[in-house]
């Protein structure tokens, strides 16, 4: 995402991180905003270019821990045997354990608070100018809730979804492989539509597609969720995307 | 934030409740009554969609609380309020007046509810009926 003054703010650091990293000029800032820990939204963290360019300072902005700090969890990752660099040698990089609360980024407010997905998990709703953007990758709103949708006060993700111009949602099973998977921490596409009606957003971006879809299945999948006659916009996310919101 | 949503953690815990078969009672961190499940409204004598959620004002003197020997007990040793406001875990025996107007006695613990951050979320309790 860059921010109307400029300033790049990457969700996630999953394998785009490589391709990105190339692609960002001489920045004075970037800032990663990470919502766990597991493999495939940090895996790219340590091929990301400007996070070995000294001229380039990068935050990198994750969730707190009571037991470790967050460049300290990092660190089992980024260093040997599995990368020959530690976080240590990274001078350019501020890591941040973020609770939930809001904080800014260069006039950009950022709120992050933990949502239903295992381990502790944050989304973050970020805001300029009005407009605001929801990220949820990994969101499983629906677990144990009999009642889904229909409360919107014990459902994780309202907070930070509710009337946001653009959702980018977990849209990562059929509703078939959602009975097989249960407290895995992610949504079948009925669950998808329901929150994303219950929170009024004006555009949802599906996201976090099961890697096991091909794009054929991707591709009736969403002219099915289409086909549902939502009074929001529904966006594929697709790598290379582009939007303005 | 923009719109009201209770903590997630809280929300599991409800979820983890409304599964459980013993007794669970949840308060906010202002002493709200959010959600007690449905083992627990066969002790309290009512179903929790008739009542709640109950303020903290209201929550005073809703159901009539003493020691086991029928003696009173003050507010501040009731194990709920114990974890509310020292934020400590807090046991005790009770006898309760239901809302159906049935006197039992049980066994309280409560649990002072800690998020991520060392946010104060609330408090967790369980009540266990015992021999009266």
């Amino acid at each position: 995402m860059t921010g109307n003054e400029g300033r790049l703010i990457v969700l996630d650091a999953g394998s785009g991180m490589r391709a990105l990293g190339a692609n960002v000029e001489a920045a004075e800032r970037v800032d990663v905003l990470i919502t766990h820990l597991h493999m495939d939204h940090i895996q790219g963290l340590p091929f990301f270019a400007p996070l070995h360019d000294p001229d380039i300072r990068v935050d990198v902005w994750g969730p707190i821990s009571t037991t470790q700090t967050l460049s300290e969890r990092l660190n089992r990752y980024l260093s040997p045997p599995l990368f020959p660099l530690r976080v240590r040698d990274l001078s350019n990089v501020v890591f941040h354990d973020v609770p939930p609360g809001t904080f800014d980024i260069d006039g950009i407010q950022v709120t992050a608070d933990l949502v239903s997905h295992p381990g502790p998990t944050l989304g973050y709703r970020l805001q300029e100018n009005g407009r605001v953007l929801t990220y949820l990758p990994d969101h499983e709103p629906a677990l144990g809730m009999p009642d889904f949708p229909n409360n919107p006060e014990w459902t994780s993700g309202y907070g930070l979804a509710s009337g946001a111009d653009f959702l980018i949602h977990d849209s990562q099973y059929t509703d078939e492989e959602y009975q097989e998977r249960v407290g895995w921490g992610h949504s079948s596409y009925s669950h998808l539509l329901a929150f994303a009606a219950m929170t009024g957003v004006g555009t949802l971006m599906t996201f976090h597609h099961d890697p096991d879809h091909s794009d054929q299945k991707l591709d009736e999948a969403h002219e099915r969720l289409r086909a549902t006659g939502q009074e929001f916009e529904i966006v594929a996310g697709t790598h290379g995307a582009v939007l303005d919101i | 934030m923009p719109h009201q949503q209770q903590p997630v953690e809280m929300i599991l815990l409800r979820q983890l409740a409304s599964y459980l078969a013993i007794p669970m009672w949840m308060m906010d961190d202002a002493g709200n009554l959010i959600y007690y499940n449905e083992s627990a409204e066969g002790l309290l004598g009512v179903q929790f969609d008739d009542v709640g959620p109950i303020n903290s004002e209201s929550l005073v003197g809703a159901w009539h609380v003493t020691q086991p020997d029928g003696s009173p007990l003050p507010d501040y040793e009731f194990p709920v309020l114990v974890a509310l406001s020292k934020r400590t875990p807090a046991h005790r025996a009770i006898r309760f007046q239901g809302m159906d107007g049935v006197w039992r006695a049980v066994e309280v613990t409560a649990l002072p509810i800690e998020g991520q951050g060392g946010r104060f979320l609330g408090v967790l309790a369980t009540f266990w009926e015992v021999e009266d």
